[in-house]
């Protein structure tokens, strides 16, 4: 029996209208339409587009979350098996339309996939969390695209598990996966350093990571009337661990109010981090967060303010992702209540 | 320096009145092993369990994993420091029960123990899943401080290994191993159109409880040196490691450690294996800068065109890492880096803390903060409330029905640098 | 505030604070309590310069 498809495509492919209706709410069809005539050919029988869902390119954007519920009720519905969106070629809305759909039905644990041009904005939002192959600038390139979509589709549905990114076509998602070689890491070391030595071709196993850049903020120009705030990474939390914040590979980050504390002392304070010897932080949490010394800077008017809340995360194999959005959080947080500058501790 | 290794193989542990093997069974006497680690005041309990591969049985927190070896003849004794006197290890004729393990466990120092699971979706991701286990469960003193705790949980774990093996000195091994390290003037004037290949073993030493010892010497402590690898088989180098149980070394995976054996694979065929350096991953940036410096400067005096660099750990060992790389790359020596990857539960996040443009050639032991759901066990020896707090496993990771939802960082060996298993990861 | 400075430059921070050691980057328990708060406040105060001071590139205090 052949498997069900859901297809998602735009007001234009799915021949309501161009910009004028790019604001359409949704609908579903039963059955191909459009684009999808030429997927069911290039399926070959062994999979059928079950039902189609068409979406005004706006509409979807203002209402992500809406379009995804659509998606994945509309897979329960039809008791579909994977989801195809576009090609979107380069209509960046279109683009972001489709890494919505593909993206939100492979978070439900359905094979999916789009395809767009290499410059579509919805290539860098999306990617991480679909499968996305290349297709030309325009729609003249949907006899290209559809067959190697569908080619991918059936793969996915056969429940092969994807090969990488250069081997299989689609861009890639900078995604790691855990898989089992053949032989030992130790082996294919070796055997990596022989053809490094002889200047042969080999692939690396993991390409060093390339990190963001900050454009630095101006100096504090008058430190004496200024708010400064404490954010750490090194883990001190008040005693017994409140928002338990995990030793290692942190999901979460505390705020702890420290009031009039002129010192952070043992009985009170703790850290939570898995990563390195504690006792020397457990002894005199200052030590990883220095709240005593500058309560006296504030005392001596060097400063105007110790802010007086700090923010605690554990830095030990934390992912950058959560990191970012953590910083992200925290920063809005503090500019909010008028906090000039922050002292960021790390252990 | 000229190693043997006699070794016997070992598939079935078993309870009995004398410890012997015969026929690929060892027998163990409860009574004589539990008076003899008893001696060491501060631990106030042992308790003995086996475990096999296929039982429906999860082993938690386990500290460390230790081969049972001891030397049939040679100068000194296995364990260096610890077990015998701090003499010279390397020669000689090792006797080892392969196929088998002593773990460490009981509450002893959490948050970061491991996990092995003996049979299920866990147990591909372990080695010990794969030796016959005799567990010892540990009670230290009540009165007794953490870092003493793990002192003598330590020292139960390497006296226990030497034990069984030394009393089984009389029996026939199954296979004999031999492995030579030439003296440096044979060994730079051998196999001369073969290129010289260095390793560089780095060593986790950020701390108390994150500490590995060289012949009884805190790690943290020594400057690079070259060793023989014959002395690591012989177990001059231990682990007191109390880090995330998926990339630290335990003593096993340094009395067998795989890009050793590698190394001697292709030796005189493909390669000059010259030699052996172990550095460490200190908790100052001198410290860091003095040993990278140090531990490839030995590597240029050994004349050494290419090397494997093994890391121990993740996060700050990044940049240990990143430098001895740099380093080396610099003075021309070609590397690969052994290394595994956090690269978040999803994947999608950069897997190292530190990065250079010289680290061309990485081989990955995967992604630790992949997650695993552990089915429930039929039996659960140590302790399994502790998931809660074991790194990787997170709070709330003990679901209702008895299963683990847990990171694999939390299983132990799981993504070990050293390569010691398969698995890997790849970029979709 | 960090004591591994290649890292800090490695993930992009734009004003680092060298400081004492991973598990105390802040303080240093082989100093008496007296020394080891002396020590604390020098390494504030050079991020207090360092909040001051205008900087175009990563900068290492």
């Amino acid at each position: 029996m052949a498997y069900k498809v859901i297809h998602y495509i735009n007001q234009f492919f799915g021949g309501i209208g161009g910009e004028e209706m790019a604001d359409r709410r949704p609908e579903v069809r039963g059955g191909a339409v459009g684009p999808g005539l030429a997927f069911n050919k290039a399926l070959g029988g062994q999979a059928e587009i079950a039902a189609t869902i068409i979406c005004g390119d706006n509409y979807c954007v203002g209402h992500q979350e809406e379009v995804a519920r659509l998606i994945t009720d509309t897979v329960a519905q039809y008791q579909a098996e994977a989801l195809v969106a576009g090609p979107a070629f380069n209509a960046g809305r279109y683009g972001m339309a489709c890494g919505l759909a593909a993206s939100s039905a492979e978070a439900a644990g359905l094979p999916s996939l789009t395809a767009m041009y290499r410059e579509n904005p919805g290539l860098e939002v999306y990617k991480a969390g679909a499968y996305i192959l290349p297709t030309t600038d325009n729609a003249r390139g949907m006899g290209q695209a559809v067959p190697a979509m569908a080619a991918f589709l059936l793969k996915l549905l056969s429940g092969q598990k994807p090969g990488d990114a250069g081997t299989e076509g689609y861009f890639e998602r900078g995604v790691r996966v855990n898989t089992f070689y053949p032989e030992v890491g130790a082996e294919r070391a070796v055997t990596m350093l022989l053809k490094k030595i002889k200047g042969q071709d080999f692939k690396t196993e993991y390409r060093m990571p390339v990190f963001d850049r900050v454009t630095p903020r101006p100096g504090v120009r008058n430190l004496a009337q200024a708010t400064i705030a404490l954010v750490t990474s090194g883990g001190i939390v008040p005693k017994g661990n409140p928002d338990h914040i995990a030793a290692s590979s942190a999901r979460n980050y505390g705020a702890y109010e420290i009031g009039d504390l002129m010192d952070l002392t043992s009985d009170q304070f703790q850290t939570a981090h898995g990563g390195y010897d504690q006792t020397y932080a457990n002894q005199d949490p200052d030590r990883v967060l220095p709240v005593d010394v500058l309560r006296q800077m504030e005392k001596e008017g060097k400063i105007g303010r110790l802010y007086h809340t700090y923010y605690s995360t554990v830095g030990n194999g934390t992912a950058v992702a959560n990191a970012r959005k953590w910083g992200e959080e925290i920063g809005a947080r503090l500019k909010n209540e008028g906090v000039e500058a922050v002292i960021l501790t790390s252990t | 320096m000229k190693l043997e290794l006699h070794k016997i193989s070992v598939r079935e542990l078993r309870f009995g009145e004398t410890t012997k093997v015969a026929g690929g069974v060892l027998s163990i006497n409860r009574d004589e092993l539990k008076a003899l680690l008893l001696e060491d005041s501060a631990l106030s309990g042992v308790e003995f369990e086996l475990a096999h591969p296929g039982d429906k049985t999860r082993i938690m927190p386990v500290k460390d994993a230790i081969e049972p070896r001891c030397k049939l003849d040679g100068p000194g004794e296995v364990f260096p420091g610890f077990v015998g006197p701090v003499e010279t290890v390397g020669e000689g004729r090792t006797l080892v029960l392969s196929g088998l393990a002593v773990l460490t466990t009981g509450r002893l120092v959490a948050p970061q123990e491991g996990i092995v699971d003996m049979s299920g979706p866990g147990a591909d991701y372990t080695p010990f899943s794969r030796t016959g286990n005799l567990v010892l469960v540990l009670t230290p003193r009540e009165d007794v401080k953490l870092h003493e705790a793990e002192r003598c949980c330590r020292q139960a774990g390497l006296t226990a290994a030497h034990y069984l093996a030394s009393r089984c000195k009389t029996a026939r091994a199954d296979t004999v191993e031999s492995y030579e390290f030439p003296p440096l003037r044979e060994a730079m004037g051998a196999h001369p159109s073969l290129p010289k290949v260095g390793y560089v073993y780095m060593l986790q030493s950020q701390g108390l409880l994150h500490d590995t010892w060289v012949y009884g010497v805190d790690a943290k402590r020594i400057l690079p040196t070259l060793i023989s690898p014959t002395e690591i088989m012989d177990g001059a180098v231990i682990s007191g490691n109390c880090v995330s149980a998926c990339d630290k070394n335990n003593t096993y995976v340094h009395q067998n450690n795989p890009v050793i054996k590698a190394l001697y694979g292709r030796h005189g065929k493909d390669l000059n294996f010259v030699g052996v350096i172990i550095t460490n991953e200190n908790v100052t940036l001198a410290d860091k800068q003095r040993s990278s410096s140090y531990a490839i400067k030995l590597l240029k005096m050994l004349g050494a065109e290419a090397a494997v660099i093994s890391e121990e750990g993740f996060g700050n060992p990044d940049a240990d890492l990143v430098l001895n790389c740099v380093k080396a790359e610099r003075a021309g020596i070609k590397t690969v880096l052994v290394t595994d990857e956090f690269a978040g539960a999803n994947g999608a996040s950069q897997s190292l803390a530190d990065s250079c443009v010289e680290g061309t050639a990485v081989v990955t032991g995967g992604n630790a903060n992949a997650t695993i759901i552990l089915p429930p066990m039929e039996k659960v020896i140590g302790d399994l409330s502790q998931a809660d707090v074991i790194a990787g496993g997170f709070f709330g990771s003990k679901r209702p029905d008895g299963s683990l939802e847990v990171e694999i960082q939390a299983i132990l060996g799981a993504t070990n640098e050293l390569g010691f298993n398969k698995l890997g990861a790849y970029t979709i | 505030m960090a004591s591994i400075v290649p890292i800090s430059q490695s993930v992009g921070a734009n004003r680092i604070i060298p400081t004492v050691a991973i598990p105390h980057p802040l303080g240093n328990p082989a100093l008496s309590p007296g020394e080891e708060l002396e020590v604390r406040r020098k390494l504030v105060d050079k991020a207090l310069t360092a909040l001051q001071t205008d900087v175009t590139e990563q900068t290492v205090f």
